[in-house]
């Protein structure tokens, strides 16, 4: 019903300029929380693929809303752990710049 | 439910408008409060996009879990690890956003030649519509039991793994035996950050030292 109204392309067009978006926000960010949210940015893009998918290839096994729904339960956790890490590199470098974050630096 | 296709075009074209401008905005923002509130808006349009492909129930789990959890905390470690600092120039920036715009610009290309040039299968299936939510449930029930139960353990181990990394204060003392405990690997003890330090400036680039 709405494989007429809105063609599959737009919702990938969509999602491939949330990925690019987040990509580059991945690498540019100074601050480590732009860093997570452009992880977050990307995660989405990839599930409206999904869900692009699920609704016009698959509508009967909606296979792809379950995969969404664990890619979120996976988001949530990262998110999770992912601000703690944060939080233990603020405590320890008291900054949040990612420059600064170079104790593994070869 | 079914909504006229001129609707559902002109509910696209504002959602995705909104999606495209609030991720650039995420992304290019300077102020880091204003993208954290920008990210729940652009949240909340991808959910939209999900009630336009006829899938309520993952719309719904979207602006729970994303706009009513994740989003919340982000705020709060945006609160957590509020300095304002000026971050010092490091040589070769705009050679880097260059080559990293240009890098993306070309995966964007790739991406969008990739969807337009391949052969979908289309028209496929009929979505089940209003009986997706029934449909994941039996999903969740019968043939992916073992990730959903997986899910739950890695839910855990996330809220204990984010308890123990996050945390400040331990024991310093077992609380059954009363012997001191030593819990060095987990976190030494440390000087408050909210006092008031002297010479801030020249050791923020060292390690803080432990307060033994």
């Amino acid at each position: 019903m709405n494989s007429s109204a809105i063609p599959l392309q737009a919702f990938l067009a969509v999602a491939a300029l949330l990925f690019c978006t987040g990509v580059w926000g991945l690498i540019n960010s100074r601050n480590a929380v732009r860093v997570l949210m452009s992880i977050e940015l990307m995660l989405n893009a990839v599930n409206i693929n999904l869900m692009a998918f699920s609704s016009y290839l698959d509508g009967q096994l909606i296979r792809g809303q379950v995969f969404a729904i664990f890619v979120i339960t996976v988001a949530a956790a990262e998110a999770a752990v992912g601000l703690a890490i944060l939080l233990s590199l603020y405590r320890n470098r008291e900054t949040v710049d990612m420059e600064k974050f170079n104790l593994l630096r070869w | 439910m079914t909504i006229a296709s001129t609707t559902q075009q002109i509910c696209f074209l504002v959602l995705s408008t909104t999606l495209a401008l609030g991720s650039l905005a995420v992304v290019l923002l300077p102020n880091i409060v204003y993208s954290a509130f920008l990210l729940g808006g652009v949240f909340l349009s991808v959910a939209g996009l999900y009630l336009l492909l006829n899938a309520s129930f993952v719309a719904a789990a979207q602006v729970l879990v994303y706009v009513g959890a994740v989003n919340v905390l982000i705020l709060f470690a945006i609160m957590l690890v509020n300095k304002r600092e000026d971050l010092g120039a490091i040589p070769g920036l705009l050679l880097r956003r260059i080559l990293s715009g240009s890098v993306c610009a070309g995966l964007f290309a790739l991406l969008l030649r990739v969807a337009f040039t391949t052969h979908w299968a289309l028209p496929g299936p009929v979505p089940v519509g209003e009986d997706a939510t029934i449909r994941i449930g039996e999903h969740f029930f019968s043939d992916y039991l073992l990730p959903f139960e997986l899910a739950s353990v890695l839910l855990l181990m996330a809220m204990i793994g984010a308890i123990v990394l996050a945390r400040r204060d331990v024991f310093s003392t077992d609380v059954i035996t009363g012997e001191p405990a030593d819990q060095g690997l987990l976190e030494k003890a440390r000087t408050p950050l909210l006092l008031e330090r002297r010479g801030a400036g020249s050791s923020t680039t060292t390690l803080a030292e432990p307060r033994s």
